[in-house]
C-alpha cells in the first residue's frame, strides 16, 4: 500500500471529522441571532459549551498531519492563503472569547455585542473554509518553485465564494439538526423551521455548485472514469441528503443528524476524489501542481507517522465517544453553564 | 521593516503570549491531580472544594492556551514556509504526534473535568483529571522535542527533494532523544510546576491575608508552597546539567549567555555585567574567577570556548542573550529563596501569621511568569542566527510569497486580539478568584478580588485598580 495515499486518506478522515464536529457548532453560531431571548441564547451556547474545544482539535491535528505528511503543501497553502488564515484565526479566537465574555455582565447591550461577535465569527469561519475548498478546486497561481504568485483577488473568485456560501448553508443545516436534538418545546419548533429553510437554501446552492463545477472544473470528474467505485460516494451523498427530510418527517431527528454527518463526510471525500493525485493545483501550469508525489515527506517518516496515527486514533475515537455520551440529552442551564 | 524582522517580531509576540498559558496549565494540572487524589484517599471534602475551584481557573487558562496555540501551529506555514519545507519531515512529525497524543486527550476530558462534576462518579472524574494533566504533559514533551531538535539536530539526513535540500528523519528515536531534549523537557516541566505552585500560592496567600476561606485557603497554600519549593530547588540542578550540554552542543550560545568573548582557561562566571560588542568584552562585570570553567568542565583551569571562536555572522546577539539568561537565573533564584523561606515557615503554621511573607507570595507569581518567559526567550535568542542550529539561518526561513505589509497587518491584528484576550483572561480569573471556592451555605463574595487586593498591597493608601474601574462605571 502506498503510504502517500494512506496519508491522503487519513487527512481526509481528519478533515471530515473536523467538518462534521465543528460544522455543527459553527452552525449553531450561524443560527445564534435567531434565538429570541437571553435564555434561548444561553441554551444555544451551552449546547456546544463542553464540545467546541475538542472539535477544534480536529483542525489542529489536521494542520499538524498536513505539516508532517506533505510539508510542501502545508507551506504553500498556508503562505498562499496568508490573509485568509489570519482572518480565520481572528474568527476562531473571537468565538472562544465571545462565549466566555458574554455571560460576565447583565447589560443587554453587552450581551448583544458578544452575541453578534459569536455569530459573525462563526459565519466568517464557515465561509472561509468553503472559499478555501473552492479555490483548491479551481487551482491557484503556483510557480515551478511551489511558491504562490498571486494576490488576494486571485482567491476571492465567484466560484470560491459560491462554495463558501454552500458551506455556510451546509453548516447552518447541520447546526439546526443538532439544535433540534438539544432543545425542547417552542424553541425546538422554531429550530425545525430554520432547518427547513437551511435545507432549501443548501439544496439550491448544492445543485448550482454541482453544475458550475462540472462546467468550470472538468478535472474534478476525471478520476471517476478510472475509479468507477467513486460513484458510490456520490450515491451515499445523495441518499444521505435525501434521508434528511425523510427522517424529519418520520420524527427521527437523530437519524436526520447522522444523515447530514454522512453527507458532509461524503462531500469531503468527493473533494478529495476531485483533487487526487494533486494536493494543490497550479492554475499557471498543471506540471507545477503539488502532488502526493512531489509534496510528501520521506517514506520512512510517513511510515512512522502512520504507526503513530494507528496507535492514537482508536483512543481519539474512544475519548470523543465517551465525552459525547457524558453530555448527551437536552441542554439544562446550571451553575457550570455559560 | 523587512519580512524577516516582522515575521520574527510576530513570532516573538505570539509565542511569548502563548507561553503564559501552557506552563500554568501543566503546573495547575499536576496540582489538581494531587488535590483530587487527596480527596479520594482521605474523603476530606475540603480537597474536593479546592479541586472544584481550581478546575474553574484551569479551564479558563486552558481555553486561552488552545486559542493562542492554534496561532502557533498555523504560523510555521503562514510566515515560515521555507522553514516548513526544510523541516516538515522531522518537525511536522512531532507536531502531528502532539495533536494525536496530547490535544485530543486534553480537550476531550477537559469537558468532563469542567462540566462533569455532577454527571460522573468521583473516580471517573479523578481519571479525567489525571488524563488531562497527562495530556498537558505530553503536549510539552512533543513541543520540547521539536524545539530541541532545532537546537541540537540529530537522527536526520539532508536529502535533495525536487531540487531543494531538506532534512529527513533517518532515526526516529535519535530525533526524539536528541542531545538536549530530555534535559530541556525536565527544565520546562519543573518551570511549569514552579509556576503552577506559585500561582496557587499567590491566590491562597491572598485569601489568608484577607481572612477568607479559613482552613481551605491554608490547605491550598500549604500544598502549593511545598510543591513549588520542591520544583524551585530542583530547577538549578536541572539548569546546571543543561548548561553543560549547551557548552558541548551550542558553544556560541553558552558564550553569549555568559558574556564570554575570549576563549579562556579559568573562565569567570559573571553575575552581572554589560556585554560590549565594540570592545569585545563584558564591562562592569562582577564575576567569580574560574567558576564557569568549573561548572562546565569540573575543573577551574579548563578552557571554555568564547565568542572569538566563531565568525561574527555565526554569533547570537550577545547583550540580549546575556540579559535574558541572567534575568531567568535571577528570577529563578529569587523564587527559590521565597519558596524555601515559605516552606521553612510552614513548620508550626507560622507562615499563616507572617503577613510580609504572605504578601511576597501574592506577588511571587509574577516572578515565576517572568522566569518562564525569560527562559524560553533566552533559549530562542541564544540559538540565533540559526533557526535550526548549524543547518538553516533564520533569515533564509521566511515565506517567500508573503509581502511585508501582510505581516505588518497581522501583527497589528494580533496585538488587538491578544490585548482583548488578555483582558478576558484577567477579568474572568479575577471573577473566579473574587468568588473563591464554594463553602456551602455562606458564599463569600468580594467585588475587589485579587487584582484589587494586589493594588492595595502595592499601594496600601491609594485606590485599587478595580476600585478605579468601579468608579468609572
Amino acid at each position: 500500500m502506498n503510504l502517500r495515499v494512506v496519508w491522503f486518506v487519513l487527512l481526509g478522515v481528519l478533515l471530515a471529522g473536523y467538518a462534521i464536529l465543528d460544522g455543527f457548532d459553527l452552525g449553531v453560531g450561524i443560527l445564534h441571532l435567531g434565538a429570541r431571548d437571553d435564555r434561548e441564547r444561553r441554551i444555544f451556547m451551552n449546547s456546544i459549551g463542553p464540545l467546541w474545544d475538542g472539535n477544534e482539535v480536529w483542525l489542529v491535528t489536521f494542520g499538524g498531519a498536513l505539516f508532517a505528511a506533505f510539508p510542501d503543501a502545508y507551506a504553500t497553502a498556508f503562505s498562499a492563503f496568508y490573509l485568509a488564515f489570519m482572518l480565520l484565526l481572528c474568527a476562531l479566537i473571537f468565538r472562544a472569547v465571545s462565549m466566555e465574555f458574554r455571560g460576565k455582565r447583565e447589560s443587554a447591550a453587552w450581551r448583544r455585542a458578544w452575541d453578534f461577535a459569536f455569530f459573525a465569527a462563526s459565519l466568517t469561519a464557515a465561509l472561509l473554509f468553503g472559499v478555501a475548498v473552492g479555490d483548491s478546486m479551481l487551482g491557484i497561481p503556483i510557480r515551478a518553485d511551489h511558491e504562490f504568485s498571486g494576490g488576494l483577488l486571485d482567491l476571492l473568485r465567484p466560484y470560491a465564494l459560491l462554495v463558501g456560501a454552500l458551506n455556510v448553508s451546509l453548516f447552518a443545516l447541520h447546526g439546526a439538526l443538532y439544535l433540534h436534538l438539544k432543545t425542547e418545546g417552542g424553541l425546538q419548533r422554531r429550530v425545525r423551521r430554520w432547518m427547513w429553510h437551511a435545507f432549501g437554501v443548501f439544496l439550491t446552492l448544492y445543485l448550482l455548485t454541482t453544475i458550475v463545477t462540472l462546467i468550470r472544473v472538468p478535472r474534478a470528474v476525471v478520476n471517476f472514469e478510472r475509479m468507477p467505485w467513486l460513484w458510490g460516494i456520490v450515491a451515499a451523498n445523495v441518499l444521505a441528503l435525501a434521508n434528511i427530510p425523510r427522517a424529519m418527517f418520520l420524527r427521527r431527528p437523530g437519524q436526520a443528524f447522522a444523515s447530514s454527518a454522512v453527507a458532509i463526510a461524503a462531500l469531503v471525500a468527493l473533494f478529495g476524489a476531485a483533487l487526487y493525485p494533486n494536493l494543490i493545483v497550479s492554475s499557471l501550469d498543471p506540471a507545477w501542481s503539488l502532488t502526493l508525489e512531489s509534496a510528501a515527506s520521506s517514506n520512512k517518516t510517513l511510515g512512522i507517522m502512520a504507526f503513530i496515527a494507528g496507535l492514537g486514533l482508536p483512543f481519539v475515537l474512544a475519548y470523543t465517544g465517551i465525552v459525547y455520551w457524558v453530555f448527551r440529552g437536552k441542554v439544562e442551564l446550571g451553575k457550570f453553564s455559560y | 521593516m523587512d519580512v524577516v524582522t516582522l515575521s520574527r517580531l510576530q513570532f516573538a509576540l505570539t509565542a511569548m503570549f502563548h507561553y503564559l498559558f501552557p506552563p500554568l496549565s501543566i503546573g495547575l494540572g499536576a496540582l489538581l491531580v494531587l488535590m483530587e487524589g487527596a480527596y479520594l484517599r482521605t474523603g476530606d471534602k475540603d480537597w474536593e472544594r479546592l479541586a472544584r475551584f481550581w478546575t474553574k481557573v484551569f479551564a479558563v487558562n486552558f481555553a486561552v492556551g488552545v486559542a493562542t496555540g492554534i496561532v502557533m501551529e498555523f504560523q510555521f506555514g503562514t510566515n515560515w514556509s521555507t522553514y516548513s519545507r526544510f523541516v516538515g519531515d522531522v518537525f511536522g512529525s512531532a507536531l502531528a504526534a502532539e495533536g494525536i497524543f496530547a490535544f485530543f486527550l486534553e480537550s476531550g476530558f477537559l469537558a468532563v473535568l469542567v462540566f462533569g462534576w455532577d454527571r460522573v462518579s468521583k473516580e471517573m472524574h479523578f481519571t479525567a483529571t489525571t488524563l488531562v494533566a497527562l495530556g498537558a504533559t505530553f503536549s510539552a514533551v512533543w513541543i520540547v522535542v521539536a524545539n530541541s531538535w532545532q537546537q541540537t539536530p540529530a537522527g536526520y539526513a539532508l536529502v535533495a527533494h525536487g531540487g531543494v535540500v531538506r532534512a529527513e528523519i533517518t532515526d526516529f528515536w535519535a530525533m526524539v532523544f536528541n542531545p538536549s531534549s530530555v534535559e530541556r523537557l525536565v527544565h520546562v516541566l519543573l518551570g511549569a510546576y514552579a509556576l503552577g505552585g506559585a500561582f496557587v500560592a499567590s491566590v491562597s496567600a491572598f485569601y489568608v491575608l484577607r481572612g477568607r476561606h479559613g482552613a481551605l485557603a491554608r490547605k491550598s497554600l500549604t500544598l502549593a508552597v511545598l510543591f513549588s519549593a520542591a520544583a524551585c530547588l530542583a530547577l538549578p540542578l536541572s539548569g546546571d546539567t543543561q548548561a553543560r550540554t549547551v557548552a558541548r552542543t551550542q558553544p556560541a550560545k553558552l558564550a553569549a549567555f555568559e558574556g564570554l568573548y575570549k576563549t579562556s582557561a579559568h573562565a569567570p562566571l559573571s553575575l552581572i555585567g554589560l556585554p560590549d560588542d565594540a570592545r569585545q568584552e563584558t564591562r562592569f562585570s562582577v564575576a567569580v574567577p574560574g567558576l564557569l570553567s568549573f561548572l562546565v568542565h569540573g575543573r577551574a583551569d579548563a578552557a571554555v570556548t568564547g565568542l572569538d571562536a566563531f565568525p561574527a555572522r555565526d554569533r547570537p546577539p550577545v547583550a540580549a542573550s546575556f540579559f535574558l539568561y541572567h534575568g531567568m537565573v535571577g528570577a529563578g533564584m529569587l523564587l527559590a529563596a521565597l519558596f524555601a523561606a515559605a516552606a521553612w515557615r510552614l513548620r508550626g503554621g507560622r507562615l499563616f501569621g507572617d503577613r510580609r511573607l504572605l504578601r511576597a507570595l501574592v506577588f511571587g507569581v509574577a516572578v515565576a511568569f517572568a522566569a518562564n518567559q525569560l527562559g524560553w526567550v533566552a533559549a530562542e535568542v541564544g540559538r540565533q542566527p540559526w533557526i535550526v542550529y548549524g543547518l538553516l539561518r533564520t533569515k533564509d526561513a521566511v515565506s517567500r510569497s508573503v509581502p511585508a505589509a501582510y505581516v505588518a497587518a497581522s501583527i497589528a491584528m494580533f496585538s488587538v486580539i491578544y490585548a482583548l484576550l488578555f483582558a478576558v483572561w484577567v477579568t474572568v480569573l479575577n471573577d473566579k478568584i473574587a468568588h473563591g471556592p464554594d463553602e456551602g451555605p455562606q458564599p463569600a463574595h468580594e467585588p475587589g478580588g485579587w487584582l484589587g487586593a494586589a493594588g492595595e498591597l502595592a499601594d496600601p493608601g491609594g485606590a485599587s485598580l478595580t476600585q478605579a474601574k468601579e468608579d468609572e462605571r
